[in-house]
């Protein structure tokens, strides 16, 4: 060939990216789908794609550091007899003892105290550790029962109902047997080491008459005290949030596609499910069609990270948000301070998500003593409380910028959308027009 | 004795006062009148009681059960003594499905026949069968023992971890990852006793017994089609 | 998401106290279907050559009585009616195919329920006691019945979304469960001819069993066909012109009970429905297994 001849710069698929190159070799060597953790990594439309219009003329703010704007929300009003009082609208979402070290356990709920907030359970079973470092303590009755028992059922200061998580609605998981130390296998009643099924439907029960039924069980052991919250992944929330409220939840706990998990497989995280921001108004206009908005609170999670997420999400209708991945980020998860050794493990800090093999440098996806020993539960549950007070301030600085004297107050005119999809997913108007796109519920 | 009239007083008020039990308790032997299929009798009890229900019971009766001896005059409905964590429940009649679903502890006797999923999930209870069990019993079946004097439904055993199951009669099919296994004397002597505080007339000799192949506890490509 | 009652009687005596017993085991169910509720009665059936149709009118001020006039002239032949709330019962001499072609051009705005010989359905929004009340179902007689209470689940609650629906002649079909594959078969039912009225999964699998029907297939046939073809979860009553059947499908999650005495067979999503009839606690009682048909019926 002519050495002068132009060559055409070689030139790789959009399609047929490295990643999705790396996914076909590793799946041709391994025979195994991918298995992770964390939530859906790709590109979604999200609360960042929406703006609040703050007071100038037509309405007044309210003074940023004098003027009251009160965070408090209560959780379980409708049939509890003691609902759950929380100074702020962040909880602490699901993540197990197992999934999560000791140390980790502990932290989040050190972190949580301080903040005025709540922590939850997972799939595993209630630790006494948890329970004494947490003041208030929700406890996930999930389809394994793993450690389910009525003590800590009465125990507990709410009862959440596990249907769906958003990073996998409709599936169980498969966690590798890494992490199934001794402790852990026997608070699950499972032979150490070995890799554990996840069941997807509940022993006992299938669909919202069945779950009416069981809900009436779980009362009538703990005589009506706790709030029921049932948590739904974020596929169908209209209608799920619909039957949740007909199968006699306090509490509806909507997370979305951004929600993260211990490990499920990859393509279920990205596949399957709706974006958290989708979520919202289809939730919140079945609570309203049952005139049930408020007197059932609606808690909604999946990528909530800042102040302005907070407050987006509630002015959306939500009651209250969840976080998982973002409060593990704050006790120091994938902190680039282990970077060498995430670089081992062949990631990078920010990238990590092997949270199912039990290798974290950081201490805290981990049932290794050495590893865990790296989080000091007081220094991280600190952080914690940090995180969660500057999320509040933030909200309540938009709140306040909005002329709101409580977070709740906050409404879906007081926001526009950037992108055509948010204005049609959080049914906001697109910035600078009147235009809802393709309004639905 | 006392007695408790479901229909007169209503299933909280029955509760309640049998929550209120404790082994110091003046009266320990309760009997609940005119069930009449109603749910969730006699949950969450946590006394050395004997609480007798007088008929049908509906979902989840004697569910979580600590320590206290129920006993259903009659068929019981879905979930019978689920999560169980100690104590007895005996079903006079038939139990519908998912009977002792996820219970970790005491022992459930059901003299009638048992429906589907019987035993899903165990987790250390001990149940008896005096009959026949329906499809996917002891799915995910993690620690205790079933034992069925009739026969067993569709994949029997599918997914099951440390269980141990014994069948009498015939076997439909057994479900993944579960194989028949030689009956030791150990072994003998566990159907026994079992068969014996059960108060089950059976011989242990005419059993057959089934637990995990444990080929699914590691993933390994060569089983992917079973999982 | 619902809950299921049927009611047969074996004794003739029993006829008399059917929409008593139907109606209590249908507010047993009220917690499992709070939407709406529905019933189909068999009972009286039509002189030969007559047909009986169940009709539906949104206007609770529909002028039935004149209808029955315009019927009567315009058909020839004498129409009888018998008003219940929104629904009326209308025996009319002649083939079924010509009355309803008479309705869809002069009335199109009232729904037919059901049709056939014997078979009456009434459906509509609200509490089990509510619909129980309106229709005073309780003074009802006949040879046998199903009810079902509503939970809706993906599809909107109306009356029209209700069930019992209809199949066919003196057929009908109630549902608690889910289907997951309605839309794609309701498409292909469609190609076929077969008519809906709703984005029900119900109706679905009724018009499933109807098309079945057409093509010369008998009840059972159709049902074992069903089991290949739908998809999801199912406990389903199929109510005959001489009985009812039941199905489940082969998961099973759904539940059902079938009581049995000399007098009467029942059947009920929960046995609390039938806990209260007469010789209930001497009954018979057993669960259906899986993607098993059981049937009753008179000669």
């Amino acid at each position: 060939m002519d050495p002068d001849t132009p060559r055409t710069t070689p030139r790789k698929s959009a399609l047929f990216d490295d990643y999705t190159l790396s996914e076909i070799r590793r799946a041709a060597s391994t025979g195994i789908y991918d298995i992770r953790g964390g939530g859906s990594k790709r590109r979604l439309p999200h609360f960042d794609d929406l703006l609040f219009l703050g007071a100038s003329m037509s309405r007044y703010p309210l003074e940023g550091y004098r003027e009251r704007c009160d965070t408090g929300v209560v959780l379980g009003t409708r049939f509890a007899k003691t609902p759950l009082e929380l100074k702020i609208p962040i909880t602490i979402a699901g993540m197990s003892f197992g999934s999560l070290s000791g140390q980790a356990k502990e932290a989040l709920g050190r972190g949580a105290n301080a903040a005025g907030t709540s922590t939850t359970t997972g799939d595993g079973g209630m630790t006494p550790e948890e329970r004494g470092h947490s003041k208030q303590l929700v406890y996930q009755y999930l389809p394994s029962r793993y450690g389910m028992n009525p003590d800590d059922l009465r125990k507990a200061d709410a009862i959440e109902v596990v249907v769906g998580q958003g990073a996998k609605p409709g599936g169980g998981g498969m966690l590798l047997g890494q992490k199934i130390s001794d402790r852990v296998a026997e608070m699950r009643t499972l032979p150490k080491g070995i890799d554990q099924r996840s069941a997807c439907r509940h022993p006992d029960w299938t669909g919202p008459d069945d779950l009416e039924i069981k809900i009436q069980e779980l009362r009538e052991i703990t005589n009506w005290e706790k709030p029921i919250y049932i948590k739904i992944g974020g596929a169908r929330p209209y209608y799920d949030t619909a039957l949740s409220v007909k199968a006699g939840a306090d509490v509806v706990v909507v997370d979305g596609m951004q929600g993260g998990t211990a490990a499920t497989q990859e393509v279920f995280i990205e596949h399957v499910g709706q974006p958290t921001l989708a979520c919202v108004r289809p939730a919140v206009q079945a609570l309203k069609d049952l005139d049930m908005h408020r007197r059932v609170q609606l808690i909604v999670s999946g990528g909530i990270r800042n102040g302005a997420d907070v407050a987006k999400a509630l002015a959306l209708g939500a009651d209250a948000v969840s976080i998982g991945t973002a409060a593990l980020v704050a006790l120091g998860d994938n902190d680039p301070h282990w970077e060498d050794e995430y670089r081992q493990l062949g990631t990078t800090a920010g990238a990590y998500d092997d949270w199912h093999e039990g290798r974290d440098p950081a201490g805290i996806s981990t049932q290794d003593p050495e590893l865990a020993k790296r989080l000091d539960p007081v220094r991280a549950g600190r952080r914690l409380a940090n995180y969660l007070g500057v999320m509040t301030l933030e909200a309540q600085t938009i709140a306040r910028a909005c002329g709101k004297t409580h977070l709740h107050n906050l409404e879906p005119e007081d926001l526009v959308a950037v992108t055509v999809e948010a204005a049609a997913m959080a049914q906001v108007p697109l910035a600078g027009t009147d235009w809802i796109p393709g309004r639905g519920y | 004795m006392a007695e408790l009239d479901l229909a007169e007083v209503g299933l909280r008020a029955v509760n309640q006062q049998l929550h209120a039990l404790s082994r110091e308790s003046n009266d320990l032997d309760w009997r609940l009148l005119n069930p009449l299929g109603r749910h969730s009798i006699a949950v969450g009890l946590d006394a050395p009681a004997k609480v007798t229900v007088e008929g049908h019971a509906g979902f989840y009766c004697g569910g979580m059960n600590k320590q206290a001896e129920i006993i259903i005059e009659g068929h019981a409905g879905p979930g019978v003594a689920e999560n169980m964590m100690s104590g007895t429940v005996r079903v006079k009649g038939n139990a519908s499905q998912s009977a002792g679903a996820t219970g970790h502890g005491g022992l459930l006797v059901i003299e009638g026949d048992a429906s589907s999923r019987c035993g899903i999930s165990m987790k250390g209870i001990d149940i008896v069968v005096g009959g026949s069990v329906g499809h996917m019993s002891a799915f995910m079946a993690q620690l205790g023992t079933l034992v069925i004097c009739g026969d067993a439904g569709e994949a029997l055993g599918d997914s099951i971890y440390e269980a141990k199951l014994f069948v009498r009669g015939k076997v439909e099919s057994l479900g993944a990852d579960c194989i028949e296994k030689e009956m030791t004397p150990e072994h003998l002597e566990t159907l026994g006793s079992l068969l014996e505080r059960a108060g089950i007339d059976a011989d242990p000799e005419d059993f057959r017994r089934y637990g995990s192949a444990r080929k699914l506890y590691n993933f390994d490509v060569d089983h992917a089609d079973a999982y | 998401m619902c809950g299921i009652v049927g009611f047969f009687t074996k004794n003739p005596e029993f006829e008399s106290r059917l929409g008593e017993h139907l109606s209590s085991m249908l507010i047993e169910m009220s917690d499992r279907g709070p939407d709406s509720a529905g019933v189909a009665i068999y009972r009286d059936p039509a002189p030969k050559e007559s047909v009986k149709l169940a009709l539906f009118s949104a206007d609770d001020a529909f002028p039935w009585k004149p209808l029955a006039k315009e019927m009567t002239k315009s058909l020839g032949h004498k129409a009888d009616v018998e008003v219940r709330a929104s629904h009326a019962i209308i025996v009319v001499h002649g083939d079924l195919d010509g009355v309803r072609a008479w309705l869809g051009e002069h009335h199109p705005e009232l729904r037919v329920m059901s049709a056939g010989s014997t078979i009456e359905i009434y459906k509509e929004k609200g509490l089990p006691k509510d619909v129980v009340r309106r229709f005073a179902l309780r003074e009802i007689t006949g040879t046998h019945a199903l009810g079902h209470t509503r939970m809706a689940t993906e599809s909107a609650v109306t009356t029209q979304h209700s069930h019992p629906f209809s199949t066919g002649l003196d057929l009908c079909l109630v549902h608690n469960g889910s289907l997951s594959n309605h839309n794609r078969l309701r498409r292909r039912l469609e190609r076929d001819g077969v008519e809906f009225q709703t984005d029900n999964d119900t109706e679905v699998a009724a018009g499933y069993l109807t098309w079945r029907l057409r093509q010369g297939a008998s009840l059972d046939e159709a049902l074992e066909a069903a089991i290949r073809d739908l998809d999801g979860f199912y406990t389903f009553a199929i109510g005959t012109k001489n009985g009812f059947a039941v199905l489940r499908d082969p998961i099973a999650c759904k539940h059902a009970v079938l009581a049995e005495t000399d007098d009467w067979v029942a059947m009920a999503t929960e046995y609390r429905s039938i806990a209260t009839l007469p010789g209930a606690d001497k009954a018979r009682i057993w669960e259906p297994v899986p993607a098993r048909i059981y049937s009753w019926g008179r000669a």
